[in-house]
């Protein structure tokens, strides 16, 4: 219970539109937490409240029970005593420091050679931050935050200040880093692939308020309502391992089944992500053609949901479909039994996600 | 060429550029970053002077200071002295004088720094005071250069206030323009056309310095 963040506060930024926060983190079970909703939703309002730049209207932050903000004690702790690390979207490196002068702002000399050295940024310590590149410079920021040992890092859109296949290759690669540094992290993004590729728990914002907190595979499989659902769009996160590799496809093994997808040079561990409305069902079972995956399973649940039917089931791992209420009835879908779910390779998107948590904090500091 | 009262023109200018830069640093960041309401009021306080015909300021000047007035009784009690007609009045009344141009420059280069270098600052543990000397100070050098040479030249060229508060007294309050003034009315054209010569090339110097620097003409640091 005390490795928690808790965070129930609100504040009103407008006439209309009040955010307003029930958050609770497990700190250790969770070492990376995305803050996922549209934009306009108020993500980046909580994540400065966490951070101290914003004052909440009312209510409280908990952080491992120390009291961050208690707006009926009067508590607001200023950013410098909560020692959260902040990313900011753009960075926000001091542009009149080289690379090293920025890491060491907050550090000795010695640490922040050794962050320079982990990080892989040692020949561009002389650098002025505006000479280097945006994926470079995030990994300034990221040594400039830990040089000054945060309990806890708040990263706001990192990889949105980067190129579309910059951030891709970052992903990765920042997940790794943020598992490494051994500090828990929140990361606040509108995109689901980072979502899925970044996180271990995902609280979803919708209009100001989280909807839903859980595992990130939990919440898009089963999203809390309708509203949830639509920002989530993805309900199929299901955990797979690459089994095989030939002429531009992947062979993979998801839980008792197997399926493929187009190959886009990922390995190891991976996410496979299918949104519902991808997955066609037929009784025919029939037909093979090789770029489809057809896979046999048994219904387990039929629920309507307006003009369509949202049906779960089990094909050796748990799927969801999305298929029109009218063709839910001609195939005469009923518990229990038997369909093919057909799902093309080019539906399967796959984001690669390191899930194995270092058990210490490596040598950092 | 009264070379006496260039020089105390110029201790006068070098003493006013210090003690507003001291003074005007502080109030800028205030100025710029306070949350209050009713900040636009300390605002056309600051900027009174620019519009303010200088023997307004000189006339009220000369009440505060005289010794029947609370703070010339206090200097007098501190000091044995008085401020009318010194250089120390000379001083306070240039300062409060050349307030706006040293405050407004700099403000607005406060203004200018990106608030998320602060904000980044703030959240790596450092305090707000530390974060104004590392980051706001570096980052405003230009504006903060300008502000000081406008005041300075502003303090130079400086007459009604002048003749206000500290009169004509060789060696004491007697400064450039009041020279010029004196020698003009003295009908001794050849020095006042030299003093006056000399002033203008140093304003022109002062200016194009100034302009120059916001222009980047000599970056204050080198751009990559």
């Amino acid at each position: 219970m005390a490795d928690q963040l808790i965070c129930q506060c609100r504040k009103r930024l407008s006439k209309a539109f009040e955010v307003e926060a029930d958050l609770r983190i497990p700190l250790r079970q969770a070492p990376v937490t995305v803050l996922f909703g549209p934009s306009g939703s108020g993500k980046t309002t909580l994540l400065r409240m966490l951070a101290g730049l914003e004052r909440p209207d009312a209510g409280s932050i908990v952080f491992r029970q120390r009291p961050w903000f208690d707006a009926a004690r009067a508590i607001h702790l200023p950013p410098q005593q909560r020692r959260a690390g902040f990313l900011f979207q753009d960075y926000a490196l001091f542009p009149h420091l080289t690379v090293a002068e920025n890491v060491a702002y907050a550090a000795s000399r010695e640490t922040a050679r050794k962050l320079l050295d982990t990080f892989g940024l040692a020949e561009l310590a002389a650098s002025k931050p505006r000479a280097i590149s945006g994926g470079q410079q995030q990994r300034v920021a990221l040594a400039r935050a830990l040089a000054a040992q945060p309990e806890l890092l708040l990263l706001d859109e990192p990889l949105s200040a980067l190129d579309a296949p910059t951030r891709s290759r970052t992903r990765h690669e920042l997940r790794r880093m943020l598992l490494a540094c051994g500090v828990p992290s929140i990361v606040v993004t509108h995109d689901r692939m980072e979502a899925v590729a970044l996180g271990d728990w995902m609280a979803v914002m919708v209009e100001g308020r989280i909807r839903q907190t859980g595992p990130v595979q939990e919440v898009f499989r089963r999203p809390a309502d309708l509203q949830v659902a639509e920002s989530v769009g993805v309900e199929n996160v299901l955990a797979a391992e690459i089994v095989g590799r030939e002429s531009g496809l992947l062979s993979l093994q998801v839980g008792g089944a197997r399926i493929q997808c187009v190959d886009s040079g990922e390995t190891g561990a991976v996410f496979a992500c299918i949104r519902a409305e991808d997955v066609a069902l037929t009784r025919e079972m029939d037909q093979l053609s090789s770029a489809r995956n057809r896979l046999a399973g048994r219904v387990r649940a039929v629920i309507p949901e307006g003009a369509l039917a949202r049906v779960e089931l089990d094909c050796g791992f748990p799927l969801v479909a999305m298929v029109t209420a009218q063709s839910a009835g001609e195939l005469a879908l009923r518990e229990g039994e038997h369909v093919s779910a057909v799902v093309k390779a080019t539906s399967v998107h796959l984001a690669v996600h390191t899930s194995v948590v270092p058990p210490e904090r490596p040598a950092l500091q | 060429m009264d070379w006496q009262a260039i020089w105390l023109s110029v201790r006068l200018a070098v003493s006013t550029t210090a003690i507003l830069l001291a003074l005007g640093l502080p109030i800028a960041y205030w100025l710029t970053f306070s949350p209050r309401r009713w900040k636009f009021l300390v605002e056309a306080l600051v900027a009174l002077p620019l519009v303010l015909p200088p023997t307004v300021l000189g006339f009220y000047l000369l009440l505060a200071m005289g010794p029947r007035s609370p703070l010339g009784a206090l200097y007098a009690k501190l000091t044995g002295g008085m401020l009318p007609f010194s250089f120390q009045g000379l001083l306070l009344a240039s300062v409060l004088y050349s307030f706006p141009f040293t405050v407004q420059p700099v403000a607005a280069a406060f203004a200018g720094v990106d608030r998320k270098l602060l904000e980044a600052s703030w959240c790596l543990g450092v305090s707000r005071a530390a974060t104004f000397r590392r980051v706001i100070v570096p980052l405003s050098l230009p504006g903060i250069a300008t502000g000081a040479i406008l005041s300075f030249a502003h303090t130079l060229g400086e007459f009604g206030v002048v003749l206000m508060v500290g009169g004509n007294i060789s060696g004491v309050t007697r400064t450039v323009s009041i020279s010029i003034y004196d020698s003009v009315q003295a009908l001794n054209y050849a020095a006042a056309s030299a003093t006056s010569l000399f002033l203008l090339c140093v304003s022109f110097t002062v200016l194009a310095l100034t302009y120059a620097l916001q222009r980047r003409i000599w970056a204050v640091w080198p751009i990559n």
